[in-house]
């Protein structure tokens, strides 16, 4: 007999952060992937699959323990996050969907208001959606239009708001609208969680969807309506701000949400260049299917090791996080396109017809170079992060 | 209500790298391991039984196991077992069948229950003696190869279903007793996340031989009844067609696969 009990390397996964993974990825093969073409196919919010999800607390995932959740740290709730999307990206996306249109709630929400909401969110019961976007706001997001007029002890809500991601199946939606046209770019924006279905609130159109099929896309009309100024989270004018630090947390979800991608499309990869034979041998030992399975796993490991340092910066506070942010998601975001059109590759023609669930991973991968951010304001940000502002 | 679990660390029987080592022992760095699927079962009826039974109940894990063994019974904690009971010693290295028995009786000799539960075997040893032997060294009642566990707290007793060749036989005992599980009583539940961050705050004692009042040179390795001299793998099988589609087209090609090889 040995002992084990010397201190694992800090730069290692705690043994919770450990079972964590093996949890959801055991669950992810069992009762995500059985169902992953069926949701791309129809088109279908699995609420199934989100009952599961509250049931097994991984939806508590991002929440404090004294509000109803498991108090994961941001490399927890990514670890979840990828393990779900290595199955199916749309289901992945109710974690991370709801762990990040909660931030501005956890991050800038007062005790009341977290007292008030969370619990719900924490079990599952409720799910939460963010709207920033606007039809003609979107990398500009400080453009939005949304109007929050203040009438007496509330605000009137009118303006709409496009590709917002459960918009269609939230009971609470993190919105931000303009309460003073006339501040500066950056302070003219406030945030408020309006309780769904509302009066004048309504869900005017679903998108059609090149991935991600399975999680409704929706644009919102808000048509005068009434929210409580209890509703606002923090002051008036500090929507921008808000919506930024979001971002710092929110953009490791989906870089875990693409990493999980990437591995997903390199497994089925991987078991098809084993078992399939072509000139009397594995597709695999063709030394040049090979390289592509050496290239796709070495990026997706990249990708997720920088994931994984992004998140353990972030929350440690480095006063980098929204480099970090951007760098982990810029980088997953373009492994998970190239890894999963490489498996599309691998599979041949295969690999381009429903048979098999690489098709499906190069079209949910597809999103992920574009939500939360493009690529391109990814490199803004951080080229942002290097040289400072002019002057 | 309470249950004692028996889990044992087994090599992941998913890895498929299961070896023994130059010594004919079980090459335990090879392989992570896991809880053993037959004692997962068990832990599932414990943690049934013990959320049937009135407030208070609880499940606790004993094991016999190198000193990693707390990794692998944080899984079982995070399913909702209370606590575990770690029993390990450097004496203990090449235990048998014989010694293991007789350690998991001392253990169990110090603690209070009405139950023992045990999965029917284990996926490494495959010997499925050790609750019989269990019972048989504590003086209780083995009720074997479970599929329903139906205890009568206020009797003091336990029926039991055991498969049988026909069917199945119900057997009765007084508690405590000792029940080997087998997978017919359900599937064990995943933990849930809340149980996996509350794991770590669960005790896990270590005991010595010399805690449970046992003499280090009267099990382990020194007096194994049984010693692995080697292990193969078995053959593989021919190549197998495995028949898809609706139920009319797989019984169509099942006559076709049966009538080319002229056994009907």
């Amino acid at each position: 007999m040995t002992e084990t009990n010397t201190s694992p390397s800090p730069y290692r996964l705690t043994p919770e952060q450990e079972l964590l993974r093996e949890t959801v990825r055991v669950i992810a093969d069992a009762r995500v992937a059985p169902r992953a073409a069926e949701i791309d196919r129809t088109a279908e919010f699995p609420n199934d699959l989100r009952e599961l999800l509250a049931k097994q607390d991984i939806l508590a995932l991002p929440f404090p323990v004294e509000l109803g959740g498991v108090g994961g740290d941001l490399l927890s709730v990514c670890l979840a996050v990828e393990q779900l999307s290595r199955a199916c990206a749309t289901t992945g996306l109710i974690l991370a969907g709801q762990a990040l249109s909660s931030l501005p709630l956890l991050l800038a929400g007062s005790p009341e208001q977290q007292a008030r909401w969370i619990p719900r969110l924490a079990s599952g019961e409720w799910l939460i959606a963010f709207a920033l976007t606007e039809a003609e706001a979107g990398s500009d997001a400080a453009a939005a239009r949304t109007m929050a007029a203040r009438d007496g002890d509330d605000y009137v809500i009118t303006g709409s708001k496009r590709f917002i991601t459960h918009g269609s199946v939230a009971d609470l939606i993190t919105i931000f609208a303009v309460t003073d046209p006339a501040a500066p770019r950056h302070r003219r924006l406030s945030c408020f969680i309006v309780e769904v279905p509302a009066a004048g609130f309504s869900v005017d159109r679903l998108e059609h969807k090149m991935g991600l099929r399975g999680s409704p896309t929706a644009e919102l009309a808000f048509d005068a309506v009434r929210v409580p100024a209890a509703n606002r989270i923090g002051e008036e004018g500090d929507g921008f701000g808000i919506a930024m630090r979001t971002f710092d947390r929110s953009r490791p979800g989906i870089a875990a949400q693409a990493v999980g991608i990437a591995q997903g499309a390199l497994d089925v990869a991987i078991a098809y260049a084993r078992q399939r034979r072509q000139f009397g041998q594995r597709v695999g030992d063709f030394q040049m299917v090979g390289a592509m399975l050496a290239d796709m796993d070495a990026r997706t490991e990249a990708a997720r090791q920088l994931l994984y340092k992004a998140c353990v910066e972030i929350e440690a506070g480095a006063p980098e996080a929204s480099r970090w942010a951007a760098m982990c998601k810029l980088v997953a975001g373009d492994t998970a396109m190239q890894v999963t059109t490489d498996a599309v590759q691998v599979l041949g023609g295969y690999g381009y017809i429903d048979d098999f669930p690489v098709e499906r991973m190069m079209r949910d991968a597809k999103i992920t170079q574009i939500y939360e951010g493009t690529q391109q304001i990814q490199r803004l940000v951080i080229a942002r992060a290097l040289l400072g502002r002019d002057g | 209500m309470h249950i004692v679990v028996l889990v044992k660390p087994v090599p992941d029987p998913a890895s498929g790298g299961e070896r023994l080592g130059p010594d004919g022992r079980l090459d335990r760095a090879a392989v992570p391991a896991v809880v053993n699927g037959n004692d997962e079962y068990a832990l599932e009826a414990a943690l049934k039984l013990t959320a049937a039974g009135p407030e208070g109940s609880s499940v606790t894990l004993l094991s016999m196991a190198p000193g990693s063994a707390p990794e692998t019974m944080r899984k079982a904690l995070a399913m909702g077992a209370a606590r575990g009971v770690h029993v390990t010693d450097p004496a203990l290295a090449g235990s048998c069948a014989v010694s293991t028995a007789r350690v998991l009786a001392a253990a169990l000799g110090a603690m209070a229950f009405d139950l023992v539960l045990a999965g029917v075997d284990t996926s490494d040893g495959v010997g499925g003696t050790i609750p019989a032997a269990v019972a048989a060294h504590l003086g209780l009642p083995l009720l074997s190869y479970a599929t329903r566990i139906e205890p009568d707290e206020p009797a003091g007793s336990v029926r039991v279903r055991r498969i049988s060749a026909t069917g199945y036989d119900l057997l009765e005992a007084p508690m405590p007793a000792v029940i080997s599980c087998t997978q017919a009583l359900g599937e064990p539940r995943y933990p849930s996340l809340k149980g996996i961050m509350g794991a770590r705050s669960k005790e896990i004692v270590t005991r010595s031989l010399g805690d449970i009042g046992l003499d280090p040179s009267s099990v382990g390795g020194g007096v194994a009844t049984t010693q692995v001299l080697g292990s193969t793998v078995p053959p593989r099988r021919g190549a197998t067609e495995v028949v898809r589609g609706t139920a009319q087209e797989g019984a169509a090609r099942i006559i076709e696969l049966l009538t080319q090889r002229r056994i009907i």
